[in-house]
């Protein structure tokens, strides 16, 4: 078994090209699913008539359902609806209603997790609702969701390599491309492993870190 | 007459820091003996070297003879013979207290449940307990459970039983119930090694004071020598800051009868 | 195409049935092997050997670091060529699925162990418990009430993940369903009735999950 050294080479360029298209899905996925997840949330705290309802529906819909059907859903299935949508924006759509889902329930989580008695003194000194939230509730909520909000967007990142199934040049599709192009399967299979390494591995262990001194720092504080 | 337990050239350390250190102390079957010492002097440690929860670095340590600190020791059989008793009783929360004192004889010592059972209800029964053979540990009192934990040891048939603070954390109205347990074992001719701040009931009960500071063995004495005329001016000092004991009655005897 | 939604489904209802046969075996070999690897991860790291952290460390990491497809992708093309091994995509899938999903419940149960006062293990042993009897009858039940609701959890994540043993060509309920679509067209009815059979399975286990999980939060 030898390794074509010179070939890993000469895909470089492709797989930077890949790396980036893979960030790009990713952060412009984690963007949308924030938006999405800072609307829900704010409906579910205040507890929005009817919409709060439709927003807890549509959450435990998306959590519980797979990514990769929701995926051929709206790249498949809406064209029949007369929806056409390319591969890149059915990744960007489905991420979204995926990703905004869990984040929805990140900052409930989160704004859930501040003390009721926080709330009690802040209406005590006579703060409005909305200065409320943005002086009492908000810096509390974020800070106590940040460990879970970052390894949701790390999980939304490595999810990423689901859209290469409706042929979203990512990193795995362009190993899947080079693949059934050239045979070069393990050096192929090599590069895909340490791309994987090299960018998931660091934003794991830092995220590791995080958990760790957010919870030691919610005793020591 | 060789010892029941034979401490020789014993050293322990905690990384850098020598936790006891050349400890040399025999134990007579039958005999009770209470270890006295400020906190942090190495004496829950050398329990716990008895009951091998740590290991000790050097030295040796005897049971009837054996060398417990030889590769090959099989703990589990000395736990059986040694039972020992926490400060925080660690009774198991998942189980009934009959459950609770089931699980060694059953599982450790394989034995008969109608054998066990009747032995832990008629202990449970001496510790006035019994009523409570099938509620949880978190239903009972501090003092009650760490009553149970003791039949838990004794269920075992042990023949040295081991008391590492066992009043330390629980309120003082319950204290008197646990060392009138003790108190009883001591009577009946049990093996008893004790470690407590109860002084009171340490010149009651031990046959002889071990006085510990800094992982060293300073001395060793019948109580009423210990109490009356202590030799070390650190046991001096100690038994000052307990002075109170004097105002106490002059034995937990005749208190508790 | 003159026939309704209805008709439809009642005529490829067996085909969907045996795929959904597939879903659920791999789902149930993959929770099987995850629990029971989980379990022994989770004690392994609880007894303080170094070594044996640092191999589970990197266990862990690697399974962190590297996504699930990716993970089927490198078992399903590279067992074949750097171990001559090859195995069936339904194995591929089961065998990622439970080790993937075994690192998962094993930092699940290393949590839950840790998280039990010391003393129990102390207690345990000073009657003479081995370390078996020690994790069996002690630590583990005790651990129980903590480690089950997010070990639930992550057997909706491993039912929903088995979806992606469609693209290394497991004949499951996905592949199924593409099936009647290349037939009939009828890819909305198809793919709605594939979210809803997730959904139905997965619903009940994740409500589960967060009924026990509010219920065993004091206790």
């Amino acid at each position: 078994m030898s390794f074509d050294t010179a070939f890993m080479l000469s895909t470089l360029p492709a797989f930077l090209k890949a790396v980036g298209v893979t960030l790009q899905v990713g952060l412009l996925a984690i963007f949308t699913s924030l938006l999405v997840a800072v609307a829900n949330a704010a409906i579910l705290v205040f507890r929005t008539p009817y919409l709060w309802r439709l927003v807890k529906g549509y959450v435990e819909l998306a959590r519980n359902t797979p990514l990769l059907i929701q995926l051929f859903f709206v790249y498949f299935a809406l064209p029949s609806l007369g929806v056409k949508i390319s591969g890149f924006g059915a990744a960007i759509i489905t991420m979204t209603f995926m990703g905004g889902a869990y984040l929805t329930e990140v900052l409930r989580a989160g704004v859930e997790a501040v003390p009721r008695a926080q709330l009690e003194s802040g209406r005590s000194i006579g703060l409005s609702e909305g200065q409320l939230l943005r002086h009492v509730i908000l810096p509390q909520a974020s800070i106590l969701s940040l460990p879970a909000l970052f390894a949701t967007f790390v999980f939304l990142l490595k999810e990423t390599t689901v859209v290469s199934a409706v042929a979203v040049p990512e990193i795995l599709y362009t190993t899947k491309n080079y693949i059934a192009l050239y045979y070069k399967t393990y050096e192929m299979l090599a590069v895909l492993t340490l791309l994987c390494v090299l960018i998931f591995l660091p934003l794991s262990l830092l995220l590791r870190y995080l958990e760790r001194r957010l919870q030691h720092g919610q005793y020591g504080v | 007459m060789s010892a029941l337990i034979e401490f020789q050239g014993f050293n322990k350390f905690f990384g850098e820091q020598q936790v006891l250190e050349q400890i040399d102390l025999q134990v007579q079957a039958g005999e009770v003996v209470v270890i006295l010492g400020p906190s942090g002097c190495g004496k829950s440690t050398l329990l716990r070297c008895l009951n091998g929860l740590e290991q000790a670095h050097s030295g040796s340590l005897r049971l009837d003879g054996k060398e417990l600190l030889a590769p090959g020791t099989d703990w589990r059989q000395v736990r059986q013979r040694v039972g020992m008793v926490f400060q925080s009783y660690h009774l198991f929360g998942h189980m009934s207290v009959l459950d609770n004192l089931l699980l060694g004889p059953l599982k450790v010592q394989k034995r008969e449940r109608g054998e066990a059972q009747a032995q832990a209800e008629a202990l449970l029964a001496r510790v006035g307990l019994l009523d409570k053979r099938d509620v949880f540990p978190r239903q009972l009192s501090g003092g009650q459970q760490q009553r149970i934990a003791i039949v838990r040891s004794l269920c075992m048939n042990p023949e040295v039983m081991l008391f590492d603070e066992v009043t330390a954390a629980l309120d003082p109205e319950m204290v008197k119930e646990v060392l009138q347990v003790i108190q009883g074992l001591a009577r009946e001719g049990m093996t008893l090694l004790i470690v407590t701040h109860e002084m009171a009931f340490a010149r009651a009960v031990a046959d002889r004071i071990v006085f510990m500071e800094a992982g060293r063995i300073l001395e060793q004495n019948p109580p009423e020598r210990f109490f009356t005329q202590p030799q070390s001016a650190r046991a001096q000092q100690f038994l000052e800051k307990f002075s109170f004991v004097e105002s106490l009655p002059k034995t937990l005897h005749k208190e508790l009868s | 195409m003159a026939s309704t939604g209805f008709e439809l489904l009642q005529v490829s209802l067996p085909q969907l049935a045996a795929g959904a046969l597939q879903t659920l075996s791999i789902s149930a070999l993959g929770i099987f092997f995850a629990t029971v690897g989980g379990v022994l991860y989770g004690v392994l790291a609880n007894l303080g050997k170094r070594p044996v952290n640092i191999a589970l460390q990197v266990y862990l990491e690697l399974f962190r670091a590297i996504p699930v497809l990716v993970w089927l992708y490198l078992v399903f093309f590279g067992l074949p060529i750097f171990f001559g091994l090859s195995i069936p995509s339904f194995w591929c899938a089961v065998l990622v699925l439970g080790l993937w999903g075994a690192s998962e419940v094993g930092e699940v149960v290393r949590g839950a162990l840790r998280s039990l006062p010391r003393g129990q293990r102390e207690a345990g042993l000073s009657i003479g418990l081995s370390g078996w009897q020690l994790y069996g009858y002690v630590l583990l039940p005790q651990a129980l009430k903590r480690m089950t609701p997010p070990t639930i959890n992550l057997y909706t994540r491993i039912i929903k993940t088995s979806s992606l043993a469609v693209l290394i060509g497991v004949v499951e309920v996905i592949k199924a369903g593409q099936q009647i679509i290349e037939r009939t067209y009828e890819s909305v009815l198809i793919y709605g009735a594939l979210l809803l059979f997730f959904f139905f399975v997965c619903y009940p286990l994740s409500a589960a999950s967060r009924v026990l999980e509010r219920r065993w939060a004091h206790t």
